[in-house]
């Protein structure tokens, strides 16, 4: 019975679909020859797959309301045991160690493009832990980070240009003006929430990019600064592979620093007062938490890794105008967190990585990369809207009291 | 007589036309329960918001005189337009009429945000996480954990407060309270949704914290059978006026009460 009705809906859908499609792809008219080709055979081809997909689409749908409570736990079962398989020493050990030399051995194996890659995946990768920190945690939606990492790449490229100063002086350098620029979106936007906050932090993005394209004098308008120095290492001058090998050793380092202090972050007063204000902001505030004060560490403490982050980025392309900077990045960034999992810091690292190799690994199909982008999104929110790590809360150790 | 714990003078609400409180006064002396009741939107969660800076009322004085653990002359402050958190700084922590925990964090977590204004670690101790920070941490768990095994929650203790049975959540939100170390409790409404057991062993609860935690309590409550075994003096309001005020005795027998929670008709016909 339920099947019988579950199909003369994917034949519906398909109908519909076949009707839709109809003038792309069935008919052809050659205007040379002044000829309709009438393609049948491409109006099958849709009607099949759309009720396959559609049938296939319901049948996951369905069960995924039927077993929700169960599919939930099961889940949480699963999380549950890889965890515990990991925190096992005779697996967590092997395990670290084989991570440990793949991560060692990846630039010398791989040829240079496939390293640079990789260094930009890390990048995101420290991008997304630090947006981590204001929409997984905090959970205040900032479509605006992108602002940051601008600032970070333009601090380094100005004073690089400039005065010549170099990037391990800029690094810390970049991450402290990254804060304050955080907290300087954070003062005018502390009583919004949702939508409009989001809202404001878009405008403020676009701001930034639109004074660094507009103002010539400062930053060089869209024609941006070139010839930023890389990094340097102890003065030793690398030859060009040697450069992305040790740039990539350094991003390496860099999102271990990352992920260390984020961890840590998490885990402390701070971090459970940020999710404590993502859970209910009345009840924070009415708890004794100052919100004034937790959000604005928010917003500092995530934007000191996006400018950390863009301080790396125009080492690394020694190059940089407005145009890296636009809502686009802000956009992908985003979708890192909510993909990997809002608050999960693996799941964010898994994300990032996916999201930047696979399209650099699946060229052949760059023309469809949106669509697909499109595609993993929706799938994702409708089956696994807690994303791809779901976020275990951690367990304490406490004293019982003695009877 | 000591100064009253809360000393509340002519508190007046206003919401655009809407006078939602009307100079009420009210005094809560130490280690006393007080019952606040009236009819549906009589304004007793309007001056429950009004006192812990959820609002900032429109008229009046909130003057508080926190007792000094040592005992000493403590002084009276004027709390009007203190922020929420300040408010619960200064000891008066309350729980919500609608249930508001926070949903995805766990039991043990819930109650640790409440010692959130107690300790002091900044985000450098978090990240070096040096002795005194990891001290402090462990004491905020092992107090929270405590909280817990006294209000009869420890089995819940690594469960997701939304997965908690309603009666537990009700509870749980008294923890948290009780984690900020406030000297008078506010109880929007506690018993609400709970089943008669449920609703005797918040009674005792409530004692058990009124005698053995020395916290004042002043709580909006429906139900009459659990006002009046628990408390000491109640007060009535009204279209947010305070109609009466008194034991229960006197509360009982009151007719201005009786007439606002029978209604206008009772009185017509009569
Ligand atoms: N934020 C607000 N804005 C406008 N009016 C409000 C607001 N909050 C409360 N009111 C109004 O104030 C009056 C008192 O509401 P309040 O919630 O304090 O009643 P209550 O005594 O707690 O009722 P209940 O027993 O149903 O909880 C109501 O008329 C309500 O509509
Ligand atoms: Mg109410």
């Amino acid at each position: 019975m339920m099947t019988f009705t579950e199909i003369k809906k994917s034949f519906l859908t398909s109908l519909w679909f076949m009707f839709l499609t109809f003038p792309i792809m069935v008919i052809r008219v050659n205007t040379i020859e002044k000829q309709v080709i009438w393609r049948w055979e491409n109006m099958w081809y849709v009607g099949i797959g759309s009720f396959l997909l559609s049938f296939v689409w319901r049948y996951f749908l369905r069960r995924k309301e039927r077993g929700n409570n169960h599919a939930n736990e099961h889940i949480a079962n699963m999380s549950s045991s890889i965890q515990r398989i990991f925190s096992r020493r005779r697996y967590k050990i092997p395990a670290m160690v084989a991570a440990a030399m793949t991560v060692a051995v990846f630039p010398f194996v791989m040829n240079s493009y496939q390293t640079n890659i990789m260094i930009t995946a890390l990048m995101y990768v420290m991008l997304g832990l630090g947006l981590n920190i204001v929409v997984g945690l905090a959970g205040l939606l900032d479509l605006g980070y992108v602002a940051f990492y601008a600032v970070g790449a333009y601090t380094y490229g100005l004073l690089n240009h400039h005065f010549g100063i170099g990037f391990w002086t800029v690094l810390p350098l970049g991450g402290a003006l990254g804060a304050l620029f955080g907290v300087l979106l954070g003062f005018p936007v502390l009583r919004l929430r949702g939508d409009y906050l989001a809202i404001v932090t878009l405008g403020f993005g676009e701001i930034i990019r639109l004074i660094l394209e507009n103002w010539n004098e400062f930053s060089y308008g869209p024609s941006g600064i070139a010839h930023i120095s890389k990094p340097s290492l102890f003065g030793i001058k690398l030859s060009f592979s040697g450069e992305i090998t040790y740039m990539y050793f350094l991003m390496i380092g860099m999102v271990c620093f990352t992920i260390f202090v984020v961890n840590r972050l998490q885990n402390s007063r701070i971090g459970r007062a940020w999710i404590a204000l993502r859970e209910d902001e009345v009840a924070c505030q009415a708890m004794g938490i100052d919100k004034t004060r937790t959000k604005l560490t928010a917003f500092a403490l995530g934007a000191t890794w996006a400018g950390m982050a863009g301080v790396i980025f125009a080492a690394k392309t020694t190059f940089i105008n407005p145009a890296s900077f636009t809502f686009m990045e802000s956009a992908m960034i985003l979708s890192i967190v909510v993909l990997g999992g809002m608050g999960s810091i693996p799941g964010v690292i898994i994300a990032a990585l996916f999201l930047i190799l696979l399209p650099e690994y699946l060229r052949a199909f760059s023309d469809y990369r949106m669509l697909l982008f499109g595609a993993i999104m929706v799938i994702m929110m409708v089956f696994r809207p807690q994303g791809i790590i779901a976020t275990v809360r951690r367990n304490y150790n406490f004293k019982k009291a003695e009877n | 007589m000591a100064d009253p714990l809360l000393n509340v003078q002519n508190l007046t609400m206003d919401f655009g036309g809407l006078r939602a409180l009307d100079h009420v006064n009210i005094d809560i002396q130490q280690n006393e329960i007080i019952a606040l009741i009236g009819p549906n939107g009589a304004g007793k969660t309007t001056f429950f918001n009004c006192i812990t800076g959820i609002y900032t009322p429109t008229g009046g004085d909130i003057l508080i005189t926190a007792p000094l653990r040592s005992g000493a002359a403590s002084k009276t402050e004027r709390i009007n337009g203190l922020k929420p958190n300040q408010v619960t700084e200064k000891g008066m922590a309350r729980t919500f009429q609608n249930i508001r925990l926070f949903p995805n964090m766990t039991v043990l977590e819930n109650v640790m945000i409440g010692r959130h204004c107690r300790t002091r670690s900044g985000i450098l101790g978090a990240v070096l996480r040096n002795h005194t920070m990891v001290r402090e941490e462990q004491a905020v768990v092992d107090a929270s954990y405590q909280i817990l095994e006294k209000i009869g929650l420890s089995r819940f203790v690594n469960d997701l407060a939304k997965n908690l049975p309603y009666g537990a959540q009700r509870r749980l939100e008294i923890a948290r309270a009780l984690a900020t170390e406030p000297f008078l409790l506010l109880l929007d409404e506690p018993a609400a949704g709970m089943n008669p057991h449920e609703t005797l062993e918040l009674d005792t609860l409530i004692t058990r914290i009124r005698n053995e935690e020395k916290v004042s309590i002043l709580l909006i409550e429906h139900d009459m059978k659990l006002v009046m075994s628990l408390s000491d003096r109640i007060f009535v309001m009204d279209y947010g006026k305070k109609i009466a005020q008194g034991t229960p005795e006197e509360i009982r027998n009151n007719p201005m009460v009786i007439k606002a929670y029978l209604g206008e008709e009772c009185d017509v016909e009569s």
